[in-house]
């Protein structure tokens, strides 16, 4: 029975799985980016991509007052509009997302690396006033004001304290990562305008079939995650190969010490690093949007995991790598998930690492973010 | 002393206890020790001591439960994953896969299907997750850094996802009417009555501890402080880093089987959901915030972990908030964790180039 609903249905489980793998191979490449020059587990890059999510459905309710899923009912009057709308929305999640991965790398790793300065300072002192004045009061706006206040005084203090020039181990980045991520997604789930609902996001464009693919139905959604994935790819692999940014990214990624004394100042090439990472992390917040039409606080946890996994899958560092360790990922879940039943699809994407790790330690494609030629 | 300098010290506070401990004359030493250890045994007792017990105390829920059901908990597992991550050097995030073993073991084998008895059950559960430790290790420990780290989280997820899936454990309701520990004398197990899980737990507690430093200060512990110092170096000077690497994984796995055979017996139930990945991140939160490597660390890590969300219970749902902000701060100011490794302290590890 299942063999024949694989033969049934085998070319709609490749194409919805080569979509999913899309937007796991754009959310892996935040974090095979940020490896490749820090050797990090960015572990909050997947509340980087949830609030690129939490962007869109701002940009698209508030800005342009789009309501909530009407069926039938769709925004746009030509197909220049519908443009207009998708570009926008894509654009004020990169922009959210990019933001979000530049502030949580000056706050919670830059004065981990013995470089913080008054940036990450200002955002510390502010969270280290909010969490204190919490123990006083519980209106939100009390708790604001207190916090405003004693940001200034504080963050002098902060300047002062930093670690100059000592590299902190590196577990000690992990864990920072972790508690940002967690302090993110709870910020979202606590202040967002209703509690830890699943948010669902309008609907910009009808769902048509564009054309058939061997039996399969290719939606237009599907179309444009397939074009917008691509077009970022490019852009990234052109920008890390051709530009003079791109070979700072390389030269940190081979060897940071080396490259600091050349004289590349690798903050700046991190914290461009970051915003790279977290753009391509707001594309897909987009894309994911646009397929699945909802979002959650919680909703990059998984996918964040699934997408380090993509990483890994395809060698950690590597760009390419991450683009085929995403699609290996998203066809293999949905084959599985045909075959032994959808409550063992992460089991499945899990054996599937597993497998690849243990005849190629270091990924398919192996690490090579820091080899690639100049 | 500028006003800088003055500010360093302040927030990284040099007190040391430990070697001023160790200065003292032998029966100072013993008397301390006893006095901290019946002080420990009395812990359910601390809310009703005045200061201390504004401060321990947790609103909105019984001390005496969080103490057993997390802080006890927290401890045995922040010890044995330090034994992975502190001691040899090895990215564990997947550690709640071999508490889930310990604490399914426990609640099949005494629950209705079998009906052990308690005390037959918990050496299978140590023994199960040890078999799971040198299973997952057997062929992963091969692996470097983080391509572990991501294997071993896969494991966690297989392990929570293949419970919820399994019919003969209980699939998403999971196994209730799990064994209490015997009761005997004035020790009496029930549901009302937490304050003798600890007295057992802490007993356990003082156990691994004994045979933790035991373990660090021999051939074992001196092989496994090679492979995390410098892995080739290590196996060029004859270590066989393969199997120490595999002993830490299995005496870790031991450890958190039998913190979670401990919490089945405590709460009475399992199901899926007490194993989630998170979890296992919060145990390594503990473990690195409390220093990584020094046990006495770790155990502070375990307890601020488990306690503090419970003790701004008054925060209610922005506590986690609250935690992942402490979590970066602590990290930003005091990155070798609140207790650091005595060899850190003596500047091995303040140079910043050791990998863990």
């Amino acid at each position: 029975m299942s063999n024949w609903l694989i033969y049934r249905t085998f070319w709609d489980l490749t194409v919805s799985g080569i979509v999913l793998g899309l937007i796991y191979a754009l959310v892996a490449l935040g974090y095979t980016m940020v490896y490749g020059v820090l050797r990090l587990i960015n572990f909050a890059h997947s509340e980087i991509f949830m609030v690129g999510t939490f962007g869109v459905l701002i940009s698209l309710t508030k800005v342009f007052g789009i309501s909530l899923f009407e069926d039938g009912q769709y925004p746009y009057r030509s197909g220049l509009m519908l443009v207009a709308i998708l570009v926008a929305s894509t654009v004020a999640a990169m922009v959210v997302s990019g933001a979000g991965a530049v502030v949580l790398e000056r706050t919670a790793y830059r004065p981990l690396r013995g470089a913080g300065d008054a940036y990450g300072a200002v955002v510390l002192a502010f969270l280290t006033g909010l969490i204190a004045s919490f123990l006083f009061t519980d209106s939100m706006m009390v708790d604001l004001a207190i916090a405003a206040v004693i940001t200034g005084p504080l963050s002098v203090v902060y300047v002062r304290i930093f670690r100059k020039g000592r590299q902190a181990p590196r577990l000690a980045f992990l864990i920072s990562a972790i508690g940002s991520s967690m302090a993110l997604a709870e910020a979202v789930a606590t202040w967002g305008p209703d509690e830890r609902v699943i948010y669902k996001t309008p609907r910009v464009l009808e769902k048509k079939v564009l054309f058939n693919f061997l039996g399969a139905d290719v939606r237009i959604d599907y179309v444009i995650v397939a074009l917008g994935a691509i077009l970022m790819m490019t852009s990234l692999l052109l920008f890390v190969n051709r530009t003079r940014l791109g070979r700072g990214i390389r030269a940190v990624a081979q060897d940071a010490e080396t490259a600091r004394i050349l004289g590349v100042n690798v903050n700046s090439v991190i914290l461009v690093t970051f915003l790279l990472g977290g753009a391509m992390a707001g594309g897909a917040a987009m894309m994911f949007t646009l397929v699945y039409d909802q979002t959650r606080f919680n909703i990059g946890f998984l996918l964040g995991v699934k997408s380090f996994t993509a990483a890994v899958l395809g060698g950690i560092g590597n760009i390419k790598g991450a683009l085929l360790g995403g699609i290996v990922l998203g066809l293999a879940e949905n084959y599985g998930s045909a075959i032994f039943g959808g409550q063992w699809k992460d089991v499945i994407a899990f054996i599937v690492l597993l497998t690849v790790l243990m005849f190629r330690p270091t990924g398919i494609l192996g690490e090579s973010l820091g080899k690639a030629r100049v | 002393m500028s006003l800088t300098e003055s500010f360093r010290q302040r927030t990284a506070p040099q007190l040391r206890v430990g070697s001023r401990f160790r200065a003292l004359p032998k029966s100072a030493r013993w008397s301390l020790g006893a006095l901290l250890i019946a002080a420990c045994y009395l812990t359910p007792y601390w809310p009703d001591v005045p200061v201390l017990g504004w401060i321990v105390n947790t609103p909105g829920t019984s001390f005496e439960n969080v103490l057993t059901d997390q802080i006890m908990m927290f401890i045995l597992v922040a010890l044995g994953l330090n034994v992975v991550v502190g001691f040899a050097g090895l990215l564990d995030l997947g550690y709640v896969g071999f508490y889930a073993v310990g604490a399914y073991t426990t609640a099949v084998m005494t629950s209705g299907q079998f009906s052990w008895p308690w005390i037959a059950a918990m050496p299978l559960s140590i023994l199960m997750a040890m078999i799971a430790g040198v299973v997952l290790g057997t062929p992963t420990l091969r692996l470097r850094g983080d391509y572990l780290a991501i294997v071993t989280l896969g494991f966690g997820e297989i392990i929570r996802i293949t419970a919820n899936n399994s019919d003969w454990l209980g699939g998403p309701r999971g196994i209730n009417k799990i064994a209490r520990p015997p009761s005997f004398g004035p020790f009496e197990f029930s549901v009302l009555n937490a304050k003798p899980y600890w007295y057992l737990g802490f007993t356990v507690i003082l156990i691994v501890i004994f045979v933790l430093s035991r373990l660090e200060n021999s051939r074992v512990g001196r092989a496994w402080s090679a492979v995390r110092e410098d892995e080739d170096a290590a196996e060029l000077m004859g270590v066989n880093t393969f199997k120490f690497k595999l002993w830490a994984f299995a005496i870790g796995a031991a450890i958190g089987g039998l913190a979670g055979a401990l919490y089945a017996s405590k709460v009475g139930f399992v199901n899926p959901d007490n194993f989630q990945l998170q979890l296992s991140i919060l145990f390594l939160a503990a473990v690195v915030l409390g220093g990584t490597g020094s046990m006495y660390g770790v155990i502070m890590g375990g307890i601020l972990v488990a306690w503090i969300p419970e003790r701004f219970r008054g925060f209610s749902t922005r506590r986690y908030f609250v935690f992942g902000v402490v979590l970066v701060l602590v990290m930003v100011f005091r990155p070798q964790g609140i207790i650091p490794r005595r060899t850190a302290a003596a500047g091995i590890a303040e140079k910043g180039d050791t990998n863990v």
